[in-house]
């Protein structure tokens, strides 16, 4: 339970370091939080010989809507989310999932970012990210890019973020006048990753049919996924309970769980149609309001 | 109930006083082992296995030793010069302390790397290389046995194969007969499984040898420290050490419900280091070891219950089947190989039984540990009371009126059950009727109807245990010979404050407060003026430590009697600063008077002064007595707990409702500190019911050694616990108390398992194992579908 020996540097702006992950090449990682990074360099999962310390950079701690755009500094932590003012009463699938994120202590620490970046199918926000059609906003050697979330998750741990690159905003479009979300996650006990999770962001017109729809998978696939049946089942409908029937149906079918200590493959699937049924409900009440 | 005879200033039993210890622990000023820092301290980090069974073809020290502040690495063939590679188990068994040649289980200790700290000494143990060469292990106990199953211990003469021992109890003929004869027989293969104690505070010592005074002290987390001395200067003698050179001090200690008795091997080699190297060594297991070893439980019992058809209980057998890792290590000082476990006919009144037990090696680590438990009481209470509640299945009674159908009546008291214990006392009827009322049992029976027909599944279960406690009489127990009494010393100073010290530890029970009270409610001095001191061999008398809720028993009962014996020479005191006889002085709490005279008295601080500074002629002087305690008898504590779920069918998700416990331990210290214990003990007890389990793969791999995936459940997880008591006093016991801190533990897993398997009756689900997770009632759920 004692990492294997690193270097510590502490940068004091994103230029720094940028700087110092470029001139320390592929053995640095940034860290945030670390409430991720460090538990696997104590069991020496992770070994690397430098550690860049991004969490005292000013300004990437925010949550604003700008524009047609809610957004959200990396460095904001869950707990600063959980009890935004602007994210409780425009955004409550925020709430939903950051309760049942990890501890409050573990929350007081761990970024939005941090949560993102790390390209764990376990992680909540990853699937909060592709239901609300985010747009993660990087800053590295070459200047500031912006990566579809359809684009961002490549692999397991892996992303589109180059070694050098730090995630720095998310982009998520603003919530309209109907538009509504919801996640949910079942899980062993307090503080445990998702057995399965399932997050729906919905966007009704004025006559109640869905204009936008996002569903997506939390823990039952190696790279957090998106049900793109499900959606386009829903998109352009009035959504009734036999369509919202389908959709948990076409989520259970399509996702990729694996059996292992949190439960077998049929009863994660199971799971997934019961929650995504569930959070569509939800959703729908929410937007309805 | 229990009436307070003293004031609250005084404290005697029966009031709530808040624990004395607990300021030092809520500012941060506990002293663990881990806080002790000695001059010159060196750390000790163990390189471990990561296989379950393999040879070991070679140890590389090379590349640690090059490491600078790596001092040593010792090895198995290190010790085995010295004799110390094995040592004996309580259980005639042994052990290995390092390995010369085979590791038996994943994680076993290979060898140990001393440096000059521990972030030296993990780079060290990562460096040491280790060649193995994997076997096939045996992780499945019902395979132990097969004729093609490598023997694995082949080190022990006259081993044969993997069996440890047959033990057996009760008359088989007789009660096979009964069995074979009965209207209503029912059937179960009852698992328990493997658990962890996962206290807070891991193990760990500070061992430390002066060469020159050749005196060894070691710090350690242990609940029985005397013992502890006496088996290092048993198993050590021979290298010199001798046990009035050897002072073991149990320092604060974070939780050890059973995890802290064994002796781990970890701490014979700190021994083995500091007496080589004539330095202090620390050793600190991190979370991980202490996630890997040290478990408790893994009984597979084969249970049959016989009875009428109307469901009076005539029978009761059960053929278990225990894997017990690659040594019987077992934590059990009681004469019986299985412990306790033939109580296991329960709170019925009923002739015939019989229990028998195979025990066998695998390729794990060692069990045994008595996790909040008197040695296989728990493991015995699960499998009566979920037969019990398969037989009102099976026979369609109700439960509740089934238990009360059978209960061994009050007046049955002392009551010799079947298989060979004499209970002292209980009340059951009331004890259960009680917690129906708390519940309103009746209530929730309609509501259970109405749901049913709803298609809803709800379950309501009941355990009505009853414990076994306080180790015990010499008869019955003892460790390496040594009878298992317990033992107070009681000095009172002159100005009437007290230091009491006992054989004894604490590992949060809150000794420095009861054991202050019960010398309060003896001699009526205000149990703010007693300092209780234990867990240090040079000061505290002889005692067998902390563990089966023992303590109140035993060293309760010892403190009670020296307080009387200080009584009496008190009286004689009294006697003469009164100038009357000692027959016409009689005692009310905290003084002494005339008979017939009551504004002639003497307080008892008084005659405390008087016992150094006026003291009768040819009297002793001073004002201090000494008590060894044979208990007479175990106490016999019992409890009526009742549980209501309900589950969703799309889940499995598992929804506690109501939790009622009511406990009978005889007389109460402190209400609140058993509250605060039942409290502890029912999420321990939650915790096997539906989360808490070790699981191996075929290769013998612990799957949830982390707390990850080991789920200790929290106070999120935990329903509203309701608790309340009958008292039924112990009657030789003599404060009329019993051992509570175990009931809870031992009695909530089957209430738990009772209602989910009620609640899932419906869909003709006849027993689960536990825990009961909602994935498993998912699948269960699935199969009856």
């Amino acid at each position: 339970m004692i990492p294997a020996n690193f270097t510590y540097h502490k940068a004091s702006s994103l230029k720094d370091a940028i700087a110092l992950a470029e001139s320390l090449g592929e053995e640095a990682k940034y860290m945030s939080g670390g409430h991720s990074l460090l538990p696997m360099m104590k069991l020496r999962f992770a070994t690397p010989e430098h550690i860049i310390d991004i969490s005292k950079i000013q300004g990437l701690s925010f949550i604003k809507e700008e524009g047609d755009l809610l957004k959200i500094g990396a460095m904001t932590t869950q707990t600063e989310m959980e009890y935004s003012d602007l994210l409780r009463s425009k955004y409550p699938i925020f709430g939903d999932a950051i309760k049942l994120t990890a501890d409050p202590s573990v929350r007081n620490v761990g970024t939005l970012g941090g949560n993102i970046a790390h390209g764990d199918a376990a992680n909540d926000q990853p699937a909060l990210m592709l239901a609300m059609r985010a747009t993660v906003i990087a800053e590295g050697v070459d200047g500031q890019k912006s990566i579809p979330i359809d684009e961002f998750f490549h692999g397991f741990y892996m992303t589109a973020l180059e070694p050098t690159d730090i995630l720095v905003e998310i982009h998520i479009p603003k919530a309209s006048k109907h538009s509504g979300g919801a996640y949910h996650k079942v899980e062993r006990k307090v503080g445990d990753y998702a057995t399965a999770g399932v997050a729906v962001y919905v966007e009704l017109d004025d006559d109640g049919v869905c204009r936008e729809i996002g569903i997506a998978l939390t823990n039952v696939s190696a790279v957090p996924m998106r049900v793109d049946r499900a959606e386009e089942l829903l998109r352009g409908k009035k959504i009734t309970d036999d369509l919202i029937g389908q959709a948990g149906v076409f989520a259970s079918e399509d996702c990729e769980p694996t059996s292992d200590l949190r439960g077998s493959e049929a009863y994660k699937r199971s799971l997934v149609d019961t929650i995504t049924k569930r959070m569509l409900n939800k959703a729908l009440e929410r937007a309805r309001q | 109930m229990f009436k307070c005879k003293t004031s609250a200033e005084v404290g005697g039993m029966g009031h709530s006083v808040k624990r004395k210890e607990d300021a030092r622990f809520l500012h941060g000023k506990g002293n663990y082992v881990d806080d002790v820092k000695l001059p010159g301290m060196l750390t000790m980090v163990m390189v471990r296995s990561p296989y379950a069974y393999a040879k070991i073809k070679s140890i590389n020290k090379e590349k640690a030793l090059a490491i600078p502040g790596v001092l040593a690495v010792i090895t198995g063939e290190d010790l085995a010069q010295y004799n110390l590679h094995w040592m004996p188990t309580l259980l005639s068994d042994t052990q290995m302390v390092l390995p010369t040649d085979t590791v038996m289980h994943q994680a076993q200790e290979v060898c140990a790397v001393i440096a000059t700290d521990r972030y030296i000494a993990v780079d060290g143990a990562e460096a040491v290389d280790v060649q193995y060469e994997p076997m096939d292990p045996i992780v499945d106990p019902f395979k132990a046995l097969d004729k093609d199953a490598p023997l694995l211990r082949p080190d022990k003469e006259d081993q044969k194969d993997n069996q440890i021992y047959h033990w057996e109890r009760g008359d088989r003929a007789k009660t096979d007969e009964v069995i074979a004869n009965a209207d209503v027989v029912v059937k179960e293969r009852i698992h328990l499984p493997r658990i962890h104690v996962a206290s807070i505070e891991t193990c760990g010592c500070v061992a430390s040898y002066d060469k020159d005074t050749e005196k060894l002290v070691v710090y350690l987390t242990t609940q029985a420290p005397h013992a502890i001395r006496t088996v290092v200067a048993l198993v050590a003698g021979h290298v010199g050490l001798s046990e009035e050179k050897i002072r073991i001090i149990s320092p604060d200690i974070g939780g050890g419900f059973g995890g802290k008795v064994p002796v781990y091997p970890a701490y014979v080699v700190a021994i083995a280091a500091t007496f080589l190297i004539g330095k202090p060594v620390k050793w600190i297991e991190d979370r991980s070891e202490n996630l890997v070893n040290g478990f408790a439980r893994d009984y597979h019992m084969d249970c049959e219950l016989a009875a009428t058809k109307d469901g009076k209980i005539q029978a009761f057998k059960v053929s278990t089947l225990a894997d017990h890792g690659y040594t019987d290590s077992s934590a059990n000082p009681s004469k019986y190989p299985t412990g306790m476990f033939s109580i296991c006919t329960g709170s019925y009144d009923y002739e015939h039984a019989f229990a028998e037990l195979d025990a066998v090696y695998t390729n794990k680590a060692p069990g045994g540990v008595a996790y909040r438990c008197s040695f296989r009481v728990t493991e015995a209470v699960h499998a009566i009371e979920r037969m019990v509640d398969k037989l009102a299945a099976k026979i369609g009674k109700d439960p509740a009126l089934l238990r009360l159908e059978n209960f061994i009546k009050k007046e049955q008291f002392p009551y010799s059950s079947p298989l060979g214990w004499s209970y002292d006392s209980g009340d059951y009827e009331a004890t259960l009727k009680k917690a129906m009322d708390m519940l309103g049992y009746d209530d929730y029976k309609k509501e259970q109807a109405q749901k049913r027909k709803e298609g809803k599944l709800m379950g309501i279960g009941i355990s009505t245990f009853t414990e076994v406690v306080g180790a015990g009489p010499s008869k019955d127990f003892d460790i390496l010979g040594i009878a298992m009494f317990d033992s107070a010393e009681i000095r009172v100073h002159p100005t009437g404050k007290a230091l009491a010290r006992f054989g004894t530890k604490s590992q949060g029970q809150g000794h420095e407060t009861t054991y202050a009270q019960i010398l309060a409610e003896e001699l009526g001095i205000p149990y703010t003026d007693i300092e209780i001191d234990e867990g240090d061999t040079d000061t505290a008398p002889y005692g067998l430590g902390t563990y089966a809720s023992r303590s109140t028993p035993t060293a309760g009962a010892a403190a009670a009697i020296a307080a009387r014996k200080l009584r009496d020479k008190g009286k004689k005191i009294a006697a003469y600063l009164l100038e009357v006889s000692e027959e016409d002085i009689e005692w009310e709490v905290g003084k002494y008077f005339v008979k017939g005279a009551p504004e002639k008295s003497k307080t008892i601080q008084e005659v405390v002064f008087a016992a150094y500074t006026n003291i009768p002629p040819g009297m002793e002087p001073g004002f201090e007595a000494t008590h060894y305690y044979d208990p007479p008898n175990l106490t016999f504590p019992n409890g009526a707990y009742i549980c209501v779920v309900e589950v969703e069918k799309e889940t499995g998700a598992i929804d506690v409702k109501r939790f009622v416990a009511i406990d009978d331990c005889g007389n109460i210290i402190n209400p609140m500190i058993v509250e605060g214990q039942v409290h502890g003990g029912l999420t321990q007890g939650i915790a096997p019911a539906m989360y808490e389990g070790i699981e191996y793969d075929d290769e013998g791999n612990v799957l949830n050694g982390t707390f990850m995936d080991y789920l200790v459940p929290t106070a999120v997880e935990s329903p509203h616990w309701e608790t309340g008591h009958t008292i039924t006093p112990s009657p030789h016991h003599p404060l009329g108390a019993k051992g509570v801190a175990e009931s809870p533990t031992v009695g909530a897993p089957p209430a738990i398992a009772n209602a989910i398997i009620d609640a899932l009756a419906p869909l003709g689900i006849e027993h689960l194992d536990i825990p009961i997770t909602p994935a498993k009632v998912w699948e269960a759920i699935q199969a009856h579908s």
